[in-house]
């Protein structure tokens, strides 16, 4: 437990440090964007790397905050911090309600399924046009402030969105260490076990889809309010899939991990610039490579290489 | 303690199980046995809310639990082991034990994320829990291994650890002894006796007849889906409709 929390602060340290080490608007811009894909990696991270729960659909709750946010701030006109809480609670109960018969199915049902459910939730953002703005998007959305600042800069960015991000890291770290991580890890491992020793699989399946859903809702306000415009291009299918490559190539069940899977997938796009339209390509290339030889993600692969590479040959080590 | 009547289970068009009744004594240990297909297996998952029968009842301690989810028989003090180990295998040996305190715990998930007092008073409790009944399964010093690591025998131990961690009063255990070395049995069968001695009704399925003429109070003789006869050791060793049924007709 000591461990744990040592490990977090050093990362909390590293990540308010790091506007110190770097400088520039643009790899702040960028930074902003790990921070909140590291939110929803973690996000997704709960439901598939703990419970084992696979959601081809999280793209869509992350678009539903957004929204939510976007349009009750201008539209409405109402204080963003009030609509921030609000569209989090109301995206956790509509997952919490679809939940119920969704997560019924398993494995690639179940993956057919949350498609299906991003997909219309993606179809709802370019058709609602007189509300969302359809298609061209919606713009105007105000910049947080807190008392006299107002978060209009990239450096002021990234202090907003990491602190919530690490806040959430810490939440998740949390959650995974205790009575109810243990019996997410136990549905995951056997869901028959877990039953038979008490564990209400189904309903803590549900319970933790809603608050992935929701912590991905809190991402997507965050993001409308950084962007201050958002689009239906952001929250499609092709985004869910990003997610779960993050989260997978990170490492599942790892918290670290899907903070270097969102890193990792979001810093490498600004390289691969001249790749073009092929990054789609490369990006299935990872996969694949992550999941024949590094399976265990980054976050257990690299490690356990390192560690190869070192020792030398005929040395035995089982443990 | 535990009674079940007109038990009959059809899967298809295959009746697994046909109008079988008994009933077992408290802080009795009971085996039930038959050949292969008799519908052991299949009455066991009947009784811990793994599938739901056709017709006929199962009453827990004057209580009707028939039809009642797996989830929902442990905090009524029912529990079960599986012939083919159920272990958690991503996570350690005392976590799996752990897991097993999950009704004997209450934190919810807002409670143990903001790590609340009392949620971390909880968790202290469950540890301790969780290593007591490692030790007495004589496997605490396995505590940190990885329980997918574990060899099979132990692995049944970490099993009846974790299913005792749920402190049941009746506990199910479908073939305890297979994939046991015969030494592996002796301390199996002298850990269920002690298991019996707290006051814990034990029920297994068992092939190993030496196993379950040493230690069983009572036996139920289940072939072909029905029961064919229910006595002691003794009665059950002269009974000439049990032999045939393992030996064949002569």
């Amino acid at each position: 437990m000591k461990k744990e929390l040592l490990k977090f602060l050093a990362f909390a340290v590293l990540v308010l440090a790091a506007p110190y080490a770097l400088s520039g608007g643009y790899i702040m811009n960028v930074l902003v964007f790990v921070g909140i894909n590291t939110m929803l990696a973690v996000a997704l991270n709960l439901l598939l790397g703990y419970a084992g729960q696979i959601s081809l659909g999280h793209a869509g709750f992350f678009g539903l905050g957004a929204y939510l946010s976007g349009i009750l701030t201008t539209t409405a006109g109402w204080n963003p911090w009030l609509v921030m809480p609000l569209a989090a609670a109301l995206v956790g109960v509509m997952a919490f309600v679809i939940g119920f018969p969704i997560l019924k199915l398993k494995g690639h049902y179940l993956a057919m399924a949350t498609l299906g459910l991003g997909i219309i939730i993606y179809i709802v953002f370019n058709e609602t046009v007189d509300y969302t703005g359809g298609p061209s998007g919606l713009s105007g959305i105000p910049n947080l402030s807190a008392g006299s600042i107002t978060f209009d800069s990239d450096v002021k960015n990234y202090y907003l969105i990491w602190s919530f991000t690490l806040a959430v890291c810490l939440f998740a770290i949390n959650l995974a260490n205790s009575r109810v991580g243990r019996a997410l890890r136990a549905i995951h491992d056997s869901e028959v076990a877990a039953r038979v020793v008490g564990v209400n699989a189904r309903l803590l399946k549900v319970q933790i889809f809603a608050l992935s859903a929701m912590i991905s809702a809190l991402a997507g306000s965050l993001y409308a309010h950084t962007m201050t415009f958002i689009s239906p291009a952001s929250f499609g299918f092709n985004f869910s899939i990003e997610l779960l490559t993050m989260v997978v190539i990170g490492g599942l069940g790892s918290i670290y991990g899907s903070f270097l899977g969102a890193a990792l997938l979001t810093l490498l796009p600004e390289f691969l610039r001249a790749a073009q339209d092929y990054d789609i390509v490369i990006y299935g290339g990872m996969l694949m490579v992550m999941v024949m030889f590094m399976p265990g993600g980054l976050v257990r692969g690299v490690p356990d290489l390192v560690r190869k590479l070192v020792k030398p040959r005929g040395g035995d080590r089982h443990a | 303690m535990l009674e079940v009547s007109g038990i009959t289970q059809i899967f298809g068009g295959v009746t697994a199980l046909e109008d079988v009744s008994f009933s077992i004594n408290k802080s009795d240990i009971t085996g039930v046995i038959g050949p292969n297909g008799a519908g052991k297996t299949t009455l066991f998952n009947i009784i811990t809310g793994i599938y739901t029968q056709t017709a006929g009842k199962v009453i827990l301690e004057g209580r009707d639990v028939s039809g009642l989810p797996a989830e929902r028989l442990a905090p009524l003090g029912m529990v079960r082991t599986f012939q083919n180990i159920e272990l958690f295998g991503g996570m350690t040996v005392l976590e799996n034990v752990m897991v097993g305190m999950h009704t004997r715990s209450s934190c919810g998930l807002l409670a143990c994320s903001l790590k609340m007092p009392w949620a971390m008073k909880e968790e202290s409790r469950i540890r301790a829990g969780a290593l007591r009944w490692l030790e007495f399964a004589g496997i605490a010093d396995l505590a940190d291994v990885v329980a997918g690591n574990l060899p099979f025998g132990q692995g049944r131990l970490l099993e009846i650890a974790r299913s005792l961690a749920v402190e049941p009063r009746i506990i199910l255990m479908d073939e305890p002894a297979a994939g046991l070395n015969s030494q592996e049995t002796l301390g199996l069968a002298r850990l269920i006796r002690s298991i019996r001695d707290m006051g814990i009704t034990v029920v297994l399925v068992e092939h190993d007849m030496e196993l379950v003429m040493d230690i069983c109070d009572r036996i139920v003789v289940l072939n072909l889906g029905k029961k064919l006869a229910e006595g002691t050791p003794r009665e059950i060793q002269d009974n000439r409709e049990v032999i045939a049924a393992y030996l064949g007709d002569e």
